[in-house]
């Protein structure tokens, strides 16, 4: 039985426990209670119910006709997952793991989060559940990001800057397990992404899977057949993993991540884990990881928060390993444009996670004919990314 | 940030070696140097010390010490002021960028020798300088990804040559730990167990096969915390005796006499790391350092200054 228990928590050789024996009970009775609760109708129906009635459910697959006339390639479909409730993808995964906190009856919850879309989401669902909250951030993050700690302190969460390391996500990310290690007992620990120690990626991909789930439904409806390119960025990979699953049997169905090249992967400013990171283990998964020769793990960079993870979630490590996936990279330069282009061309804002995916969406358009079906995931919205942007292109706005 | 590790690697250590090995001849509770001519090559020098802890019916001291933090120099300096002092084996702590385990204390030490450029390579061979001059067992306390990355099998050659004889690693739990423990133990370093309050239904699986010691966390939390002891501590180190005759070491949040005292009876040893990493930043770039230090490990201890 142990073993079978293992061999579930692992994708190839990738994924895992590597926690302290402090969180190994917790862990199982995670677990146990996860693959439980998930058959239950009852949390079904509840769940269910939520991603109508509150996040919004089900997002539009949206034809993006004048981005895909301007690029002359093939057509673009936008999956708009930038329209959950707090304007992104963050919410399905949340609540999915808060109606399982509940039965758990767990009463204090933690999270991490980097560009604030996932503590946002957090802080959402515990005020709405009346739940305790505190959000670990990186200090740095939480500078870039004031909107984000405003909401979430409005919504009544504690955030909490984290100021070891290089005081972003991966830091806010080691905080949280410190504080979940620290009060196992009564707190339940919300992973943002699909990382971290089984059962974790597992549950979280399960959570966001509905993505893709709705995704072939529609384009079916609409096309009659299933796409040949699904595009989503890669930060841990939560929205990717979650597009992508329903499609992994599917093989005419070419799945691209991409992750945030920051100043270019030739440089030492980036976030690409899969192009040029190494088989590691950090915050309790074994996947590829940036780090030097001793395993010390190098501080990411990209433009846009949300991607500024030095590691990836290991299902996508076993993706792109066995082939089933590929992974490509964009900088910050190309996702900028990608952002304007997609602004100007459909009056969609996407968030500069998102335009990640745009931005290879539209290299990709130029080398397809107008047979084939691209569809991006826009896994959230870019007004937090507003100032930033204009920051970058040097244009002051007054706060 | 080499030029420290330079300095380690040559006069300065052996200098400091020679110092040391003087005042050890006077010291009267030091290694019995008979008893260790008889052993074979095998024997751990961890289960060596707690046999003689044993006969003479005392309770280990285990202090840690980050490797790098201040220099490798000073490393290699509070290993043997710690013996001095009265350590009975010693945890030196490779630093990582991302200690999970490890409260502000140790983050700080690791940050800062990190800072200075600390490297693997460079800690084994300060590791190597030291174990000219002592035969106290060291244990490297580390994370698993300095190990995988590092090269497993060249990591292991590398600390039985250089006389490590035990890995504290907290981010491997039982069920992932296997592998290491079988290749360490090949080559006789033992790779130690953990148990935590939380590990009710897991203690008789997790030190059925226990080596050295075991590593009694004393509550739910990370180093350093000030917490007072889990109210499961006692009852779990008693459980842990009926399965298992390895020794207990306790550690987390042990900063004082007042702990020892506590745990007189209940455990074999006493592990303390970020009380003395306080110190170390305190003075880390003072002549006094040393000597505050063992002043430290003295009190912790219950000996008189």
């Amino acid at each position: 039985m142990k073993m079978s228990e293992q061999k579930k928590g692992h994708f190839g050789e990738f994924g895992g426990q590597y926690v302290p024996e402090t969180l190994m009970n917790a862990l199982i009775e995670l677990e146990e209670a996860y693959d439980s609760i998930k058959e239950e109708e009852e949390f079904k129906e509840e769940l269910s119910y939520y991603l109508k009635e509150y996040l919004g459910r089900e997002t539009p697959l949206y034809e993006a006709k004048h981005l895909s006339n301007m690029l002359g390639g093939a057509k673009i479909y936008l999956k708009r997952e930038d329209l959950n409730h707090t304007g992104s993808h963050k919410l399905n995964n949340v609540m999915g793991q808060m109606l399982l906190a509940r039965r758990m009856g767990k009463k204090r919850i933690i999270a991490e989060t980097g560009a604030g879309q996932h503590g946002v989401a957090t802080a959402t669902v515990a005020a709405m559940f009346d739940m305790e909250c505190e959000v670990f951030m990186g200090a740095e993050d939480v500078e870039r990001q004031k909107l984000n700690v405003f909401r979430m302190r409005m919504l009544g969460a504690k955030v909490t800057p984290v100021y070891s390391g290089t005081q972003t996500l991966k830091d806010a990310t080691s905080e949280a397990i410190r504080n979940w290690v620290s009060n196992v007992e009564n707190t339940y620990y919300v992973i943002g992404s699909v990382v971290g120690p089984n059962p974790y990626p597992r549950m979280v991909r399960n959570f966001q899977r509905i993505i893709g789930d709705e995704v072939k439904k529609q384009i079916f409806k609409k096309e009659n057949r299933l796409p040949d390119y699904i595009v989503a960025c890669v930060g841990g990979g939560s929205n990717a993993m979650g597009i992508f699953y329903p499609f992994i049997e599917d093989k005419q169905v070419k799945l691209i991540g991409v992750e945030a090249a920051g100043e270019g992967i030739d440089t030492d400013k980036h976030a690409a884990t899969l192009a040029k990171g190494s088989i590691g283990v950090l915050h309790g998964m074994k996947s590829y990881f940036i780090q030097d020769e001793d395993g010390q793990i190098f501080p990411p960079y990209s433009i846009s928060a949300g991607l500024d993870y030095p590691g990836i979630g290991p299902e996508h490590a076993f993706l792109r390993d066995s082939k089933r996936a590929e992974y490509q990279d964009i900088t910050d330069k190309e996702a900028v444009e990608a952002f304007l282009m997609l602004s100007k061309a459909e009056g969609i804002i996407p968030a500069i996670e998102s335009a990640h995916a745009v931005a290879y969406a539209v290299k990709l358009a130029k080398n397809t004919s107008k047979e084939d079906i691209i569809v991006v995931n826009i896994s959230g919205r870019g007004d937090k990314d507003v100032q930033s942007i204009a920051k970058y292109l040097g244009v002051e706005i007054d706060e | 940030m080499s030029d420290s590790m330079n300095m380690c690697n040559s006069k300065e250590n052996s200098t400091c070696c020679k110092i040391n090995l003087t005042e050890k001849a006077n010291l009267t509770e030091k290694t019995n140097f008979t008893e260790k001519a008889n052993l074979t090559e095998k024997t751990n020098r961890i289960d060596l010390r707690f046999m003689q802890l044993k006969k003479k019916n005392k309770m280990a001291f285990i202090p840690y010490v980050t490797a790098g933090d201040f220099g490798l120099d000073t490393t290699g300096k509070l290993i043997l002021a710690l013996e001095e002092a009265g350590a009975d084996l010693i945890e030196v702590g490779i630093p990582y960028s991302d200690p999970v385990a490890d409260g502000p204390v140790i983050q700080r030490a690791s940050e800062r020798a990190l800072k200075r450029g600390t490297k693997i390579k460079d800690i084994m061979q300060m590791v190597r300088n030291v174990r000219k001059c002592t035969e106290i067992p060291l244990l490297y306390m580390l994370y698993y990804n300095c190990i995988l990355r590092y090269g497993t099998e060249r990591f292991l050659n590398e600390c039985i040559e250089v006389g490590i004889d035990g890995l504290i690693v907290p981010d491997l739990p039982f069920e992932e730990s296997a592998e290491l423990k079988r290749l360490a133990e090949q080559k006789g370093i033992y790779l130690i167990s953990f148990i935590a309050p939380t590990s009710s239904g897991r203690i008789k699986m997790v030190i059925e096969e226990a080596k050295g010691f075991i590593y009694c966390v004393s509550t739910t939390g990370v180093t350093g915390g000030h917490n007072k002891f889990s109210d499961k501590l006692f009852g779990l180190l008693d459980e842990i005796k009926k399965h298992s005759g390895v020794p207990r070491a306790v550690g987390f949040g042990i900063s004082s006499n007042k702990h020892i005292q506590l745990l007189q009876g209940h455990c074999e040893a006493g592990i303390v790391g970020s009380a003395i990493i306080e110190t170390i930043e305190k003075y880390g770039e003072t002549e006094q350092l040393l000597e505050k230090v063992k002043e430290l490990v003295k009190s912790i201890k219950g000996v008189e200054i």
